[in-house]
């Protein structure tokens, strides 16, 4: 039994690849939680299956079984292992949890609900004063890599049903995310309008996406790939469609995808139509409409 | 409204003809009566009455489900479906059906004519008719579309008038459920028979007195919670909306702080039924009385502080998410003695495979697995990767449906023989379980690993990636729909046809099998006699003959013991 436990713990297949370090983490951490919970199904269902087979009443039997009524030394073991067994998880959560920034007393600026202005532009949310230094929502920059790297600043604005992403540094704005891979990328996320939630399953890592809030997220991506980028806070009716890419590039291709955008954006002044500060909700989704779903009735609700 | 506690009264009327107790008329069904076994059965059908929708709306959404574009319903009505489905499951058939047994079985249990408040008792039930009707009134012009949860600004922007009805509806549901805890607390604490002190009751006494001590502290939170967003929704006040400065995730807190501890509300009842069926038909006591009553209590109070593991990825500081991960976590503790106590129960017992056993059994296995993922959810880097995930939805229907539901059967099965004094039929029964058991692993298991891949939930499209296991999971879910008809079927021709049960049919212990089936009007015709334990099986380990009459087995007792 120990060993189908520990055999199916490492061997389930059920979690996404990990795209960083951090997710390997987390998927150690389950496949250790996952090996326990066998452990303890197995036990538990095999003295399940055994009762009803062993000690099925025999026909015409009308009598009771042994009056037995506890057992301490018995009744204290089970108390005592799940209580181990939760110590010692908490502890190895908590490790985890740490070691991605989840503690992080620098990661944001959160600085409370703020008044949220009662605008389409986008842009003004994300420019929240976060100069207040308040406790992190988020995760932030993990304990072991704080020092020397400075992390990429993307910022995140999540909308029905779309992801805006703004890069400070060169005024890049996307609706998919371009990284480069093995540099800490440090999101700063708001919503225009309802709550959403940023998570991108190969990282293990999720948060919330709060109207007039900042929250965080740190990670550092260490595999070349594409991966999704799903909403996943309910937003709306097309909440299922709300989802985007993220692309983690060498250094080199990242730094031509920023300079071929700036270049457009300079070019066509209007950018790609990826520039929500100039459009409305309506003119910035209606590229993406046909993907989504989004028929016109809903597009036209959104028109001011 | 009675104020006044009505005791038992000591009226011993001549033992009359076994069938010629006075019986309440059928039409004493649909009004307002004080008899609390009257408003159980009220309560128990009108919950059965919602379940139907409830699942009807389910079929429907597993239907859309079955392919990755909304195809079937439009992603608006998807989402209307989805928070009426789990607002009805909640509030209408698992509340509801708890309340009917802690109606129909707390006075029985502790040898009581009747509840504390009986009229009390009345209005609470009928409460619930208006506030069901209300909801789904919301279906003629937009119900309600954001969750059951209902989480700003989402619920201030997505259709007012369906939001406002569902503030509404839950408003009265609550206070019912409020009412009904009540009267379930000052009963058992006053009410009880002379000689039955606390440790003698039986333990669904005890899940009862958790149950209501968490309906009593939690729903008027939510019930605030709900009038402030209603404020918000009609009179543009900005309690929780971001827009005019106020704070959503506050609403969150405070929705939680009622809906975790609704989550131990909608299982504790249930709990208490299993360890009742268990030694009954193991023909063993239960093992380890007090534990049990005591981790009925202290998942209680441990349900009070638990609440932001809701949260963990919302607007919760880390440092907040590793207290509630320490809480969580702790909560595993008396639930694991539960379960090793019910296990240890049947170990070595006489084991009746009947239908109400094999559902007991059914509610261990299956909720064994909703609390493992429990677990697992409690600690936050992972929790943080399948929050709001297939994996969740899994979760919480191992627990909700794995546990409350097949803990809810076990109930019907066990206690159908004293409502209606006729058997149930045992091929049927079974039937039922065997269909149900398969239909509901095939429907959620394939769940987990959905969400860990990817999949969120609250969706009617989704990524065509996961279009197999979907499949799986909506053929699962036709099963479970087929299940009902086995067991509608069986109760409706056990009513007229079923064999009669006598007093006792399952030789149990607790007083509900010291009188007639279905008992008389006020319950006991004479004051019921403490003559054993709840659970002392084996004790006298002399075979009991069928016919032998209580008051037979009871002189045997007396003179044992003398
Ligand atoms: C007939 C069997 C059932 C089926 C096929 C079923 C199916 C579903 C589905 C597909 C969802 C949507 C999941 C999502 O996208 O988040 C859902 C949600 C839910 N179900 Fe069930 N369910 C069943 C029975 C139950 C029962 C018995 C309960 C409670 C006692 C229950 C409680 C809930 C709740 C609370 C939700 C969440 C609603 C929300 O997200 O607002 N379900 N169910
Ligand atoms: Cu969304
Ligand atoms: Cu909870």
């Amino acid at each position: 039994m120990t060993l189908i436990s520990l055999w199916y713990g490492q061997n389930h297949g059920l979690l996404p690849m990990a795209a960083s370090n951090d997710a390997g983490e987390v998927d150690e951490l389950f496949n250790f939680m996952m090996t326990i919970a066998t452990g303890l199904f197995l036990l538990v269902e095999g003295v399940l299956v055994y009762s009803l087979f062993k000690f099925r009443r025999q026909k015409g039997d009308t009598t009771d079984g042994p009056p037995i009524e506890g057992n301490v030394p018995l009744e204290i073991v089970w108390t005592a292992i799940p209580t181990v067994i939760v110590f010692i998880l908490s502890i190895y959560s908590f490790e985890i949890y740490n070691r991605m920034g989840g503690l992080d007393p620098m990661a944001a600026g959160d600085p409370g609900p703020q008044m949220m202005a009662h605008s389409h532009h986008h842009s003004e949310l994300v420019a929240l004063d976060t100069s207040q230094q308040n406790i992190a929502l988020g995760l932030g920059i993990s304990p072991e890599s704080q020092q020397g790297i400075n992390p990429l600043e993307i910022k995140v604005n999540g909308i029905q049903y779309a992801w805006v992403f703004t890069y400070p540094e060169s005024g890049v704005i996307s609706g998919e995310i371009h990284v480069p891979v093995n540099r800490p990328v440090a999101l700063n996320m708001t919503a225009g309008d309802v709550i959403h939630a940023f998570w991108l399953p190969e990282f293990r890592i999720k948060q919330d996406v709060i109207p007039g809030r900042e929250t965080n997220l740190v990670f550092t991506a260490n595999q070349v790939g594409q991966y999704p980028v799903i909403c996943a806070e309910l937003c709306g009716a097309y909440h299922g469609g709300m989802k985007t890419q993220l692309y983690v590039q060498t250094e080199e291709e990242y730094a031509q995808w920023i300079q071929d955008n700036t270049f457009a954006m300079k070019e066509s002044g209007e950018s790609v139509a990826m520039n929500p500060v100039s459009n409305s909700d309506t003119e910035f989704l209606e590229p993406y409409a046909q993907d989504m779903g989004v028929d016109a009735d809903t597009l036209a609700q959104l028109k001011p | 409204m009675s104020t006044t506690l009505e005791r038992n009264a000591p009226i011993s009327p001549p033992p009359p003809e076994q069938n010629e107790h006075p019986q309440r008329k059928w039409y004493e069904y649909f009004g307002f009566s004080t008899d609390h076994k009257v408003i159980g059965i009220q309560y128990l059908v009108t919950a059965f009455f919602f379940y139907f929708i409830g699942g009807a709306l389910a079929e429907v959404m597993r239907t859309e489900l079955s392919t990755p574009d909304p195809d079937f319903v439009q992603p608006e009505f998807y989402n209307q479906l989805l928070t009426m489905h789990g607002t009805i499951m909640l509030f209408l058939w698992i509340i509801p059906a708890g309340a009917a047994f802690a109606n129909y079985l707390i006075p029985l249990m502790i040898g009581a004519e009747d509840m504390a408040f009986p009229r009390l008792n009345g209005v609470a039930f009928w409460m619930i008719p208006p506030g069901g009707i209300l909801l789904m009134s919301s279906f003629f012009n937009g119900a309600p579309q954001a969750g059951w949860t209902s989480y700003p600004p989402l619920s201030l922007v997505s259709g007012k008038s369906g939001e406002e009805i569902w503030i509404l509806s839950i408003l009265i549901l609550g206070t019912s459920s409020m009412l009904g805890a009540f009267n379930f607390v000052t009963t058992i604490l006053l009410m009880r028979m002379p000689d039955m002190d606390i440790h003698s009751m039986p333990l669904f006494c005890w899940s009862m007195l958790a149950t209501s001590g968490l309906i009593i502290i939690g729903t008027p939170v939510l019930g605030a919670a709900l009038i402030l967003l209603s404020f918000d929704l009609i009179a543009g006040t900005a309690f929780f909306n971001p827009a005019g400065g106020g704070d959503p995730i506050v609403y969150q807190h405070m929705f939680w702080f009622y809906s975790h501890p609704a989550v131990y509300i909608m299982i504790l009842p249930f709990f208490g039924a299993i360890s009742e069926i268990l030694p009954v038909h193991a023909r063993k006591p239960i093992f380890g009385y007090r534990a049990i009553a005591y981790s009925s209590l202290a998942i209680s109070f441990l349900g009070l502080i638990v609440w932001a593991h809701h949260m963990f990825s919302s607007g919760t500081p880390g440092w907040l998410r590793m207290f509630f991960m320490a809480t969580t976590m702790i909560i595993a503790v008396p639930t694991g003695i539960k379960v090793f106590s019910w296990c240890a129960t049947i170990w070595g017992g006489k084991l009746s495979l009947n239908s109400a056993f094999i559902f007991a059994v059914g509610f261990l296995s299956s909720f064994l697995i909703g609390g493992l993922s429990g677990v697992m959810l409690a600690s936050v880097p992972f929790d943080i990767h399948v929050h709001d995930t297939y994996f969740i939805v899994a979760h919480f229907h191992y627990v909700l449906f794995g546990g409350s539901v097949f803990g809810l059967f076990a109930a019907v099965y066990h206690w159908f023989p004293k409502m209606t004094g006729r058997m149930v039929n045992e091929t049927l029964g079974q039937i039922h379980f065997v269909m149900t058991f398969i239909g509901f692993n095939i429907t959620f298991l394939p769940m987990h690993q959905l969400g860990l891949q990817g999949m969120n939930r609250r969706i009617a499209l989704y990524d065509p990636q996961f279009q197999f296991l979907n499949m799986v999971c909506t053929v699962g879910s036709y099963i479970l729909a087929l299940s009902t008809f086995p067991f509608i079927i069986n109760i409706i021709w056990s009513l007229y046809k079923g064999e009669k049960a006598g007093r006792n049919p399952w030789r149990a212990l607790t007083l509900e099998w010291q009188t007639a089936s279905p008992p008389i009007i006020e319950n006991f015709e004479e004051e019921p006699v403490l003559w054993a334990g709840p659970y002392d099986y084996g004790i006298d380990t002399e075979s009991i003959d069928g016919d032998e009459d209580v008051e037979d087995m009871l002189a045997a007792v007396t003179s044992e013991s003398q």
